[in-house]
């Protein structure tokens, strides 16, 4: 009796109808997409983004050429020089990051015993060749002092569960 | 009309100028039907990507516009298409047949814009109104197979190849199907001019047309034609997730735009011959006043249109067949049903005329 009802219900294409009914409705369900530029999805404090380096509230930079990040970096996106300064502080004369390299883990800024090194939540950036997307100290700088309040903002946020 | 053939006949004498009008205006009649069915063709495109897009609750292609406009957003797209399409470099692999591999989408185009010629579009709107438009039709939409198995031949690619058996395995036995569905048509209409089949259907409402008392052989040519041009849930010829892309995995820039372009203009002559031998063609559901005052070539683009959604929703249902399912769909059950069907029709012909005057029998036959 199975069979003769699995039979006709194929046959009469009711299995397949249902189907299209399902597919049907769905044509007219609310879309679930995000329309990018426009809309953006919501961003965890922990975002992962482009990379900065951040300063004082004096103005001096952070980073003390610890080169801690350049050795944890399972990339080796990271290319740190460095000197004695005339204050007799150490500090970097170079601080490249190759984005085309870096995989964003994030144990650069974990390893960061003064918080220099930071990823933002940039995440919309681009280079027009490929050299550009090699940051250097400047531009890295230049990227922590335009959004130092947000990046600041986010590590308060997180700063409980660190 | 008339006054354009004198104009032609002034000017390069009576005997040329008729030759040259009759030429210049079969070209342009021939212009007239190829340029909006490509139109119609790249729209397609568009419109399964958003319609499929809908169904799995997205919103398909919304940012290329005309002009920065933005409510026609997306509608910019299969142009933009085109014109990458046409930038593109035909890549000819090496131990490829130059020739047959050029030949191949040809082959392809050629039948499937060639079998437009005797589609009747409204009573007087057809290019050649042949006696054997239904036989022309049949051979032309078996010959783009052709093509196929020559752009899969000439690849020297074993994907290729193995999308070719199978398509041409499957266009063979589904062309069967469809064949012994257009006979009850036949029996239906005793005529093979397509004008003369939509004009037996008429007699005031939809339920004169052959869709009735023919509805599994409707049934039967519609999923046929889904399997003859190789679309969803059919297309194991493509069966991108085991073959690639079939045929057509060597083909790049024009040269696959073209297979394509084939395999839309055929999807749309599939739809308009299911609205012309079942649906009525041009006929308005209903002989009305607010029905009939809508031309009848504008009942023939909706039923088109309709067939053709039908087209993108299958695709957006079903999972594809497996080749054997396909192969015995094809064998074991459409064919036994439609020769069933010839069958009985055969018989309830043969009744005698007053029983075949009653009512619901004399709908459909007079």
């Amino acid at each position: 009796m199975n069979r003769i009802k699995d039979f006709f219900s194929s046959l009469l294409l009711i299995e397949l109808v249902k189907g299209m009914m399902l597919t049907g409705r769905y044509l007219f369900a609310r879309k679930i997409t995000v329309h990018f530029p426009e809309e953006k999805t919501p961003q965890s404090p922990r975002f992962r983004g482009l990379h900065a380096l951040r300063r004082y509230p004096n103005g001096e930079e952070r980073c003390i050429a610890c080169k801690l990040c350049e050795s944890v970096c399972p990339a080796l996106a990271i290319t740190i020089d460095s000197e004695q300064r005339d204050d007799g502080t150490r500090r970097t004369t170079s601080y490249d990051i190759d984005l085309t390299k870096c995989i964003f883990c994030g144990f650069c800024e974990e390893s960061c015993p003064v918080d220099s090194i930071v990823e933002t939540h940039v995440l919309e950036y681009h280079g027009e060749k490929r050299g550009d997307l090699v940051y250097t100290k400047e531009m890295l700088l230049a990227v922590g002092d335009k959004y130092e309040e947000r990046i600041a903002k986010d590590r308060e946020m997180d700063a409980s569960y660190r | 009309m008339e006054y354009a053939e004198q104009l032609f006949g002034q000017f390069f004498g009576a005997e040329w100028g008729l030759m040259l009008f009759s030429l210049t205006k079969n070209l342009a009649l021939i212009f007239a039907i190829v340029i909006p069915l490509l139109l119609g063709v790249a729209y397609l495109t568009f419109a399964e990507r958003k319609i499929i897009a809908s169904m799995q609750i997205r919103v398909g292609p919304n940012r290329v516009t005309f002009f920065g406009i933005p409510w026609l957003g997306g509608w910019g797209q299969p142009i933009a298409d085109a014109v990458k399409a046409m930038m593109k470099e035909i890549i000819v692999p090496n131990g490829a047949n130059k020739v047959l591999f050029i030949l191949g989408p040809i082959l392809t185009i050629a039948p499937a814009l060639a079998a437009w010629a005797v589609v009747p579009f409204s009573p007087e709107m057809v290019l050649a109104d042949i006696n054997a438009g239904l036989l022309y039709i049949l051979a032309m939409t078996s010959m783009g197979v052709y093509g196929v198995i020559i752009a899969g031949w000439a690849s020297n690619s074993k994907y290729a190849f193995l999308g070719t058996m199978r398509t041409a395995a499957q266009v063979v036995s589904y062309e069967l199907a469809m064949g012994f569905a257009l006979v009850c048509v036949l029996m239906m209409s005793q005529s093979l001019n397509l004008g003369d089949i939509v004009r037996g259907q008429e007699g005031g409402s939809l339920l004169n047309w052959y869709w009735i008392p023919l509805f599994p052989m409707f049934v039967v040519y519609f999923i046929s034609g889904v399997a003859e041009t190789n679309r969803a849930p059919f297309d194991v010829a493509e069966g991108e997730s085991e073959i690639v892309a079939g045929f057509h995995v060597e083909y790049s820039g024009m040269a696959f735009t073209v297979f394509f372009l084939a395999e839309y203009s055929n999807m749309i002559l599939v739809a308009t011959l299911s609205s012309l031998l079942f649906l009525g063609g041009w006929l308005p559901p209903l002989d009305m006043a607010p029905f009939t005052l809508i031309p009848g070539f504008i009942w023939l683009l909706l039923k088109v249109a309709f067939l053709l959604f039908c087209f993108l929703w299958f695709r957006a249902t079903f999972p594809r067949y497996r080749y054997d399912q396909i192969m015995r769909l094809g064998w074991k059950v459409f064919i036994p049903i439609t020769i069933v069907w010839i069958v009985i029709l055969g018989g309830v012909m043969q009744l005698p005329s007053s029983l075949l005057n009653m009512f619901p029998l004399n709908l459909w036959f007079h």
